[in-house]
């Protein structure tokens, strides 16, 4: 089914066709445009899909999974897709307006796309080294994007950020390493199955403490965040946009990945490692933004604040907890992509990020002012914006499962949170205009380069708030599938036992076959034939 | 319909801009006033029916996925707050366009009010506590847009934010409560919650979900010791305060106590924790109020202290108390909301809003002077208005209250005192006596601005006159909705000669002698005044933000330091950690250590690796460091081509090449060599660093022989030639087995390019153009 690739495809050829017009601005704009929008409009249609006809799933070069690569698309996967295509499509629109001449000029927009195709690969794939591959794009991407303009607060940053996500990328590609010495396969699937069969899941567990920790470098959870307060707020506001809603997520989306399709062996010891690590994670990044008076650090500690949010979801691993997580995974992205956004446009009609020189955008932009009391409130959980819902359903299961200190944290950090887009909301909107600083005017069409993303985001997370069912419903697919690995096994491999080695699969077969003989009396061929049997190396 | 005439405030108050901008600030804001007069009649429609002891529950789904409906239930209870929201509501809306005339703003105004006047009807009216809590949430939103209102000053934002931060903060251990309660009950209905009321009684949650439930009720509603947010918030304009700050939202905690009373209420805990509070806060409030010279300061105070007594009245749970609690609320929303809009008349025609500058007004605004009178009796409690009723309920109730009477009764009387010289400070003082010089000349207010305060004192009058018209309208159907059962109600004027009388007499002579007696009684309440500012819960407030900023810098000092290698130690030792452990408790430990097989050349392989690497630590020559990384990477290219990878090797081989040329042209570049580190920090990192190895050899070792099963390799060795074609099975793995893997690393090399060349070139460019930035 080739709808799960085009997600890849199309910034991949977006990106390619972007390089081959590396001369032409202009050709590069339009292909940004309908890249990201064609991007958009496949992924929609991949989740559509996904929600009616169960996973899709596409084996790549025809090589059936385990053996070559697989593509696998299930409700959450093709969520995070479409959020990706939400997210490049209106970023790639507001940099129409917003991109300095020398940053289109020297590739921007492939990078841009390319950085899409990363994300993308990620949430798509099916197997765990491939995953990898999506990883190192997306960071070599994004490396790219921070560092473009070459100013010295980016390098600054820019190093910081390669050289720690360089070591989660160590992290993860070791752990590879060892899951394939330990079970012979890369397919997600395929190892899900076998460590199924396993008994003594002591060194599994070992290995997937290699996992956590890179992955949960990734998304910027505590202890490991730093890398994201020291650079998120040195690109053009667009790149930060773009790196608030997605990069992270990428991380949080593999976490819920192989936390509930690999290594559930010893939820005991990993989930409250989690658990754990989302509450230090809310509260740290959360008194993190107390300390900042610049917009765009402020919105930056707060996505370390609201990962906590989200794998508190996964942590907990109770169904309901799966779908607060889920939930909070695509209010969280739509909101903070969002805010930075409009930290923008304010930063364009004042001329700062400091909030000490922010000021009069109330009076002066009413419609900026609801624009971003929109994201704002709903960033604090304000009902009925799409954050309180998030809030609410992660909090109801965590009061469910019992585990009341991380409500009182959850809670006291959607306080803090209130009081930081507070915070920013009397700066520089109520207070007047500093003086001494210049006020500057929007041309119409910028403006609307500007605004049309921003207003389409915001109406989302109206819509998220006040329809809130059609969404729950999703989260709900995507958590029941990942309650139940069975669900992805049966949907990639056919038969689980088709990863087996020849002899392997002999032994499987007859113990299948003895298994049935001894139930009902019956032989039963248990042979799915894929006319491999008998042929042993 | 219900759910129509609920969210209509949104609607209205959406397009409120543009009707004010089409029909001018005073049509504008008559046409707008017209949805909450609309409203008014709609509920008033319910009253014979409920007043009848029916009930009614309208449901429309929202997201039932998440037990989420919008459920609404009228009763007594609510069916009282949504006729005084919407009745107040139209004086307010009509009394705004006049007080807030020609303001540029005002068109916004009305949206946050009208929005407000939803969300509060909403609040009252949801039967759903996760609809109840959404509309809760709203209040203190448009709240907080409603204080700041005159934004560009510091105090107005300030206090916003304050009045935000401890109604929000409540909110949220209510929200935890009502979770609590839903998971109890199993339903998220209010109305079935509360026909069972033994079930949250005699469940072992019972008491923290009754304290979660009070912190987010008080905190609405302005007990002590969270009440300091109330009196700030008599920075916004004043229609706000009366109807916000007055009769409305801070009721929301009283009224959410009330409801929730049936199910929760009655327990000695219940009665205790409300009595108490209710009581010092009834006292505290009203002895705070005559220490304040701003008139709308003082009306502040006293309405913490009418807020303190329904919620001891809802305390003690007694039908006597009850019934009392809601003769009470009637009779001060009626006179408290008239109260605030002459405080605002006076403002706005006289131009202070500081009591000892006023006097004599009576001359010049004679009609405000009358609606001032009647409603300043009212709160006095003298016969024959509303007022004096409640407070003769009020007395009784304590007196028959069955734990605490004796300290209930004294703090009621006590209060009783001061609340008559509340009302002459408030009254009398501006309005009686000689004239004084005031900022602007004093004249009488338009009649938009007088409507408002001349009806409430008409039904402050009415209901006193004729108590059975309140008796047969809505008085009984809502002690019967807090009490959970019917309640037998009949209200007299004219109790007779009792203890009650007796204490209320006495209550008014003290008062009259305090009043009389006021600015020597401030001057002697300095004291307390300036310790209570200096020690009192507000100035925890302030202190608590600065512990909170403190906190947040010290941390983030420590975490977000700036320091790459405090970041890199933090993360390898996470892992360190967490590896060590889980395979401490979790693996059984099988080291494959049998050196059997070992080649000596292996041996001597790994010595030379292990000697340049220390030596790269150890030298201070930058040549020599780049050498010896070199023969780290040329050694393990040597362990490849042993362990019959020779294309690995090879690879490995290029790699370490180019990488020591590329360093080796870097280091002509640099600056000399410096020796930063002390030794000690030179031996942490040796530690860290033999840690990090350490762990990873274990690992490896443990993880070596465990394979539980074949890997799928043989696949790719049966099918390379048959059906890829190719002899080379690594080579058909990466560009057909596995093809997708390696065009992903393609365009890592053009990503990595494209950055490289784009940051040389664009950086280059500015140089040229502009200098250095």
């Amino acid at each position: 089914m080739v709808s799960v690739a085009l997600p890849i495809l199309i910034p991949l050829v977006a990106g390619a066709l972007s390089l081959a017009f590396w001369q032409s601005q202009i050709a590069q704009r339009w292909i940004a445009v309908i890249g990201t929008g064609l991007l958009l409009a496949s992924t929609v249609y991949l989740l559509l899909q996904v929600q009616h006809e169960g996973f899709v799933v596409m084996h790549m070069g025809d090589w059936q999974g385990p053996f070559g690569i697989v593509l696998v698309a299930d409700v959450l996967g093709a969520i995070m897709a479409v959020l990706a295509g939400i997210t490049g499509f209106a970023v790639a629109i507001y940099s129409l307006g917003s991109m300095g001449d020398g940053h289109e000029r020297f590739g921007y927009y492939p990078l841009l796309h390319l950085l899409l195709a990363g994300v993308c690969g990620a949430f798509l794939t099916g197997d765990i080294f491939n995953l990898y591959v999506w990883v190192e794009v997306l960071l070599v991407a994004s490396f790219g994007l921070l560092i473009l303009g070459g100013e010295r607060a980016q390098m600054e940053g820019a190093i910081k950020y390669v050289a720690l996500n360089l070591v989660s990328s160590l992290l993860l590609l070791t752990g590879v390493g060892l899951v394939y010495g330990m079970a012979g396969t890369l397919n997600m699937a395929d190892l899900a199955y076998k460590f199924s069969q396993v008994e003594d899941t002591g060194m599994i567990t070992v290995v997937a403490m290699l996992f956590l920790v890179s992955f949960a470098i990734k998304a910027a959870a505590f202890p490991l965040f730093f890398w994201l307060p020291a650079s998120y707020h040195t690109p053009p506001v667009a790149v930060s946009a773009l790196f608030a809603g997605l990069l992270t997520k990428v991380g949080v989306y593999a976490l819920f990945r192989v936390f509930t399709l690999l290594f559930t062996q010893d939820v005991g010891l990993t989930h409250t490692i989690i658990l754990w690590g989302a509450g230090f994670t809310m509260l740290t990044g959360v008194l993190g933004a107390a300390a900042q008076f610049e917009f765009r650090r402020i919105l930056s500690f707060h996505i370390v604040s609201q990962i906590g949010y989200m794998i508190m979801g996964l942590a907990l691993y109770t169904p309901l907890a799966l779908i607060g997580g889920v939930f909070y995974i695509m209010h969280h992205i739509i909101v903070k992509a969002n805010l930075f956004l409009v930290s923008g446009v304010a930063y364009i009609l004042r001329g700062s990020y400091e909030l000490k020189q922010l000021g009069g955008l109330y009076k002066s932009s009413p419609v900026l002012a609801m624009l971003f009391l929109v994201p704002a409130m709903s960033l604090a959980g304000m009902p009925p914006l799409s954050g309180f819902f998030a809030k609410f359903i992660i909090v109801r299961a965590a009061i469910e499962a019992e585990s009341y200190w991380i409500v009182g944290v959850a809670l006291l950090v959607g306080l803090l949170t209130l009081f930081s887009m507070v915070k920013i909301w009397t700066e520089a909107f109520w207070k007047p205009t500093p003086e001494g600083v210049a006020i500057i005017e929007l041309p119409g069409m910028r403006r609307a380069m500007l605004y049309g993303p921003i207003m389409g985001m915001a109406l989302m997370t109206l819509v998220i708030g006040l329809y809130a069912q059609p969404i729950y419903d999703l989260a709900e697919q995507s958590a029941t599938q990942l309650m139940d690995p069975s669900l992805y096994i049966e949907a990639v491999l056919g038969d689980p036992a088709s990863g087996l080695s020849p002899s392997e699969r002999l032994i499987h077969d007859a113990a299948q076959a003895g298994e049935a003989a001894a139930g009902n009396g019956a032989a039963i061929n248990g042979a799915a034939g894929n006319g491999m049997e008998g042929e042993a190396p | 319909m219900m759910l129509a005439a609920v969210i209509s405030g949104f609607l209205v108050g959406g397009v409120a801009p543009w009707v004010i901008r089409y029909l001018g600030d005073s049509r504008g804001s008559l046409a707008l006033a017209a949805l909450p007069a609309l409203l008014f009649v709609y509920f008033a429609s319910f009253v014979s029916s409920v007043a009848g002891g029916e009930t009614a529950r309208m449901v429309t789904p929202w997201a039932p996925g998440l037990d989420l409906m919008l459920s609404f239930y009228v009763d007594g209870l609510s069916l009282s707050f949504a006729l005084l929201i919407s009745g107040i509501g139209t004086f307010i809306v009509i009394y705004a366009g006049s007080y807030l005339h020609d303001h540029p703003q005002l068109g916004r105004f009305y949206i946050y009010l009208l929005g407000f006047m939803a969300s509060m009807l909403g609040l009252v009216l949801a039967d759903n506590i996760i609809t109840l809590f959404v509309f809760w949430e709203l209040t203190s939103l448009t709240s907080f847009l409603l204080i700041g209102f005159n934004h560009e000053q510091e105090k107005s934002r300030k206090l916003a934010v304050q009045a935000m931060l401890v109604t929000v903060a409540g909110g949220l251990a209510m929200l935890a409560g009502l979770i609590m309660m839903a998971v109890v009950t199993g339903t998220f209905e209010l109305s079935e919650m509360m026909a069972e009321p033994d079930v949250l009684k005699a469940h072992a949650h019972y008491t923290i979900i009754t304290i979660l439930i009070l912190v987010g009720a008080f905190s609405k509603s302005a007990q002590a010791p969270l009440h300091f947010w109330l009196p700030n918030a008599m920075e916004a304009p004043t229609p706000v305060s009366a109807y916000l700050h007055s009769s409305t939202m801070v009721k929301a905690g009283v009224y959410l106590m009330a409801r929730m009373h049936p199910g929760l209420g009655g327990t000695d805990f219940w009665i205790i924790t409300l009595s108490l509070f209710g009581g010092v806060t009834m006292f505290l409030g009203v002895f705070l109020a005559i220490q304040q010279t701003e008139i709308k300061k003082v009306l502040a105070y006293s309405t913490v202290m009418a807020l303190g007594t329904l919620t001891m009245l809802i305390g003690i749970g007694t039908d006597g108390a009850l019934i009392a609690a809601s003769v009470f609320l009637l009779a001060h929303a009626f006179y408290k909301a008239a109260l605030f809009l002459i405080a605002g008349i006076i403002d706005h025609e006289a131009g202070t809003k500081d009591i000892t500058k006023m006097g004599g007004l009576r001359h010049s605004m004679p009609i405000t002077a009358a609606a001032a009178t009647v409603a300043g009796f009212s709160l006095a409690g003298i016969p024959p208005f509303f007022g004096f009723l409640a407070k003769e309920m009020l007395l009784e109730a304590t007196l028959d209250a069955d734990l605490l009477a004796l300290v209930l009764t004294l703090l009621a009387v006590g209060a009783g005192a001061l609340v008559v010289a509340v009302a002459g400070i408030v009254v009398i003082r501006p309005f009686y006596g000689a004239k004084v010089e005031t900022p602007k000349k004093p004249h009488e207010a338009p009649m938009a601005m007088l409507v408002g305060p001349l009806v409430l004192g008409l039904f402050g009058i009415g209901f006193g006159l004729m108590p059975g018209l309140a008796e047969r309208t809505l008085v009984g159907a809502t002690a019967a909705a807090m009490a959970g059962e019917p309640v037998d109600v009949t209200l007299y004027l004219w109790h007779g000669f009792n203890l009650a009388l007796l204490l209320s007499v006495i209550a008014v002579a003290a008062g009259i002698f305090l009043f009389l007696n006021w600015n020597r009684v401030r001057a002697r309440l300095e004291g307390v005044k300036a310790f209570s500012e200096s020690y009192g819960p507000e100035a925890g407030y302030w202190r608590g933000l600065d512990l909170l900023n403190w906190v947040a810098f010290w941390q983030t000092r420590i975490l977000q330091n700036g320091y790459m290698r405090y970041y890199l130690i933090t993360i390898v030792m996470t892992m360190v950690v967490l590896t060590l452990y889980a395979m401490v408790t979790r693996a059984t430990p099988q080291l494959a250590t049998t050196l059997t097989g070992v080649q000596i050349y292996e041996l001597a392989i790994a010595l030379i690796i292990v000697l340049a690497a220390v030596f790269l630590g150890w030298t201070h020559s930058r040549l020599a460091a780049v050498a010896s990384l070199g023969i780290v990477g040329f050694g393990v290219a040597l362990v490849y081509v042993l362990f019959s990878a020779p294309d690995l090797g090879i690879t490995q081989v290029l790699v370490e090449t180019l990488t020591v040329l590329l360093l080796v042209l870097v280091l002509f570049r640099l600056p000399e060599f410096l020796d930063l580190s002390s030794n000690a920090v030179r031996l942490r990192d040796l530690g860290i660093g033999l840690l990090v190895g350490g762990t990873m050899t274990l690992l490896l070792l443990m993880i070596g022989d465990v394979q539980y099963f074949e890997p799928i390799s043989w696949y790719f060795v049966e099918n390379s030639y048959p059906i890829a074609q190719g002899r080379n099975i690594v080579n058909v793995i990466l560009v057909d087995f596995r093809a997708l893997d390696t065009l992903g690393e393609i365009y890592v090399l053009a990503l990595a390019g494209i950055g490289v060349y784009a940051m040389i070139k664009l950086r280059s460019e500015d140089q040229s153009k502009g200098g250095p930035r």
